[in-house]
């Protein structure tokens, strides 16, 4: 195992859980105490069992192996148990199965400025959180000034943290956390808070990090963050891995699993169908319009996005049509488009629509209904009868992960060139 | 956690660990121990820093209980008619108080410590026996701050200085392990039991009375009233301490007894912290 760091053979952990509190009274170990002769002679059952308590495995055999200089993103929904095999890693808890070979020394930022003492200074608070991470004295003090600077807060190094802003708390804290070099780094979700600002110093950081070749464990809902930092993902579910490999597949097959399931809507019978006597609709679904380009299916800022609408036509007097909002998921509409106005014969009609790729920015859209007679009345509406999710599936060169602002988010060209030059050689620089 | 190979947390050299469920009693790992010394030290010194911050009177609180118990002791001694070795009654009981309160104190805040620490425990990896040793550790602050108060009675009552007074710091250490020794077994049982957190104040009340602080060991006769006497680890160590410091009567069987039951205490705690150690984080 030369070039492996990190070994992990049949790992389990289980929890407690239960009616009970999560520490005992000593009257119900003194009492349990007394009764386990008896329990012994098969007297008594255990009182445990018999309140229903129940044991939870928060992570159930697994095993993977990480190389030297890997950085790995270890993704999945809340509870999956990354934080869990996090806590094993950083040797914080036990495991109850299995085993992990461990080369190198690990450093683990479970949360930035543990052991900050709210009394002392921020020097003071420097010098205590980098021992606690496992700095040496004389490594500190070398770092001191870089630290600093890092952290923005040189004029209030020796005003009492307690007095500190949130945001200067959280950069000094930061500031020593990412100084801290060791063979294997084990991140959890620290990264998710302060400004955009600061998120950005903070992932270009752990970008240099990896890039020197350091191990590097890096749990994370922001998919942009682990797609840009890491070359390999784990994905858990139930305590189990679910997936691993090179990261790009690995997050496609996690956003299609937590990606909404309202983007196929369907009613089998006229009767219980929205809409109006006239006009019920029967299916709308909404997927990418290149099928089959290894994106399984999921919607992502790059693809367009077509819309199929079936309905039923049930009176050929009336004169209809379908107009639909497209609204985000802050409730914005975005556009609105309505089908042409038409007398229709009796039956099964398809409309279809596409929206086109590289418009909209990442995240959660619905589709509101409306049905319109004459062009004029609305006869019928329904919100968010179908909805779907963008994502952004692509790494980016630069710093910041955060969701970019804006209803849409078109890549759009950029050129620039020196002003005192004709325009004749202009450098083209496109930024999607 | 066993490890099959440990280094120091900074050296260069290849580092291996191996994480696997550990199985029934486990000796303390002692060199992983002193490879967090550096940590040990930094936590004592953010206590003491932090233990007077916002108190109007500061560290004169370290001056102020021994003191108030000393006039309390002598108020006491006037009716009760007990012998002080003819030594000065509030030279005595001052004395015996510092010391006592050397051992309650550290005693009380090792107990508490790693509840306190929950933010640590469950967040970063360190032998957790670092906790109730640095909270032993800071006790020493308020004990020095006495003993000097000490000093200054000792002139005042024109007290002799006696050669004894070198062997110090053997009975302060004896009662740091005295307080560490106990501080072990209370301050894991803590963790599971928060019991432990109402039973200290009154069990540091009771342990008081039957260490001879308030009264000379001499005073006690009854052969197995010396015997329960003895088995207390506090006993030697304050008889001892006014050996010490006043010249009272050399202990002599008395301190072996009770450093006996430290050395027990201390050994059992530590496999007994050893062995609760590995849940602390999901307990605590």
């Amino acid at each position: 195992m030369s070039d492996i760091a990190i070994k992990v053979e049949g790992l389990s952990k289980q929890y407690r859980i239960g009616k009970r509190a999560p520490y005992k009274t000593l009257r119900e170990s003194l009492t349990g105490l007394a009764t386990a002769p008896l329990r012994h002679l098969g007297l008594l059952t255990h009182p445990e069992s018999a309140e229903g308590e129940t044991s939870f495995w928060a992570l159930k055999d697994v095993s993977f192996e990480i190389k030297k200089g890997e950085a790995v993103g270890i993704i999945g929904r809340n509870g999956a148990g990354k934080s869990t095999l996090l806590k094993i890693l950083s040797r914080i808890t036990e495991p109850t199965e299995g085993q992990i070979r461990i080369k190198g020394r690990v450093g683990s930022l479970l949360e930035v400025g543990t052991g900050f003492h709210p009394e002392l200074t921020g020097r003071e608070n420097v010098y205590l959180n980098g021992a606690i991470l496992g700095m040496a004295r004389g490594e500190i003090a070398k770092k001191f000034d870089e630290m600093v600077a890092f952290s923005e807060v040189e004029k209030f190094l020796d005003t009492p943290v307690k007095h500190y802003s949130s945001g200067m708390y959280m950069r000094l804290a930061f500031a020593v956390a990412a100084h801290l070099e060791p063979e294997i780094l084990v991140v959890d979700e620290v990264l998710a808070v302060g400004d955009a600002q600061f998120q950005k110093k903070c992932l270009g950081k752990m970008g240099d990090v990896a890039k020197q070749g350091r191990t590097v464990l890096f749990v994370s809902h922001n998919m942009t963050a682990v797609q840009t930092l890491c070359q390999n993902a784990i994905m858990l579910a139930k305590g189990q891995v679910c997936n691993q490999g090179p990261v790009a597949p690995v997050i496609r097959s996690y956003m299609a699993d937590m990606a909404p399931r309202d983007r196929d809507v369907n009613w089998a019978k006229p009767d219980d169908a929205p809409g109006t006597s006239a006009l019920r609709i029967k299916r709308i679904s909404i997927t990418p319009e290149e099928a089959g380009d290894g994106n399984h299916g999921l919607l992502t800022m790059q693809s367009p996005v077509r819309v199929d609408t079936e309905f039923w036509s049930r009176e050929p007097k009336a004169k209809l049509h379908i107009t639909y909002h497209l609204l985000n998921d802050q409730g914005i509409t975005v556009l609105t488009s309505g089908s042409p106005s038409a007398k229709r014969e009796n039956g099964t009609y398809c409309a279809t629509f596409t929206l086109p790729g590289n418009l909209l920015n990442s995240g959660g859209y619905f589709l509101k209904l409306l049905i319109v007679e004459d062009e004029s009345r609305v006869v019928f509406q329904r919100d968010a009868i179908a909805s779907f999710e963008v994502i952004e599936a692509t790494a980016r060169e630069k710093a910041y992960m955060g969701r970019e602002l804006g209803v849409v988010q078109p890549p759009l060209v950029w050129n620039i060139w020196p002003a005192n030059v004709s325009g004749q050689v202009r450098e083209r620089n496109s930024q999607p | 956690m066993s490890q099959t190979v440990t280094m120091p947390p900074s050296s260069q050299t290849e580092y291996e660990v191996l994480l696997r469920p550990r199985k029934g009693w486990q000796p303390i790992d002692l060199i992983d121990l002193w490879n967090y010394r550096e940590l040990l030290i930094i936590l004592a010194l953010r206590d003491i820093k932090v233990r007077y911050k916002q108190t109007v009177l500061g560290a004169a609180w370290a001056i102020i209980q021994p003191f108030v118990q000393m006039i309390v002791f002598t108020m006491l001694a006037g009716m009760g008619n007990i012998d002080t070795q003819g030594i000065p009654a509030p030279v005595f009981y001052f004395c015996g108080s510092i010391i006592w309160m050397l051992f309650a104190t550290a005693l009380t805040n090792s107990s508490n410590s790693l509840v306190g620490s929950q933010n640590l425990i469950t967040k970063i990896y360190f032998p957790r026996l670092v906790i109730p040793i640095s909270a032993v550790i800071t006790s020493l602050l308020d004990f020095a701050i006495a003993l000097a108060m000490f000093f200054v009675i000792v002139l005042v009552y024109r007290q002799p200085l006696h050669w004894q007074m070198l062997s110090l710091p053997i009975f302060v250490a004896l009662a740091f392990f005295a307080a560490l020794a106990v501080g072990l077994w209370l301050s894991a049982m803590n963790v599971e039991f928060r019991d432990v957190r109402y039973i200290i104040p009154f069990m540091v009340q009771i342990w008081l009375f039957i260490t001879p602080v308030i009264y000379p060991a001499a005073s006690v006769i009854k052969p197995w009233k010396r015997i329960m006497l003895a088995c207390n680890p506090m006993t030697g160590v304050v008889e001892g301490f006014r050996w010490c410091m006043l010249g009272t009567p050399w202990p002599g069987r008395l301190l072996v007894v009770s450093m006996a039951s430290i050395t027990v205490l201390l050994i059992g705690g530590l496999f007994y912290f050893r062995r609760m150690e590995k849940t602390f984080a999901d307990l605590v």
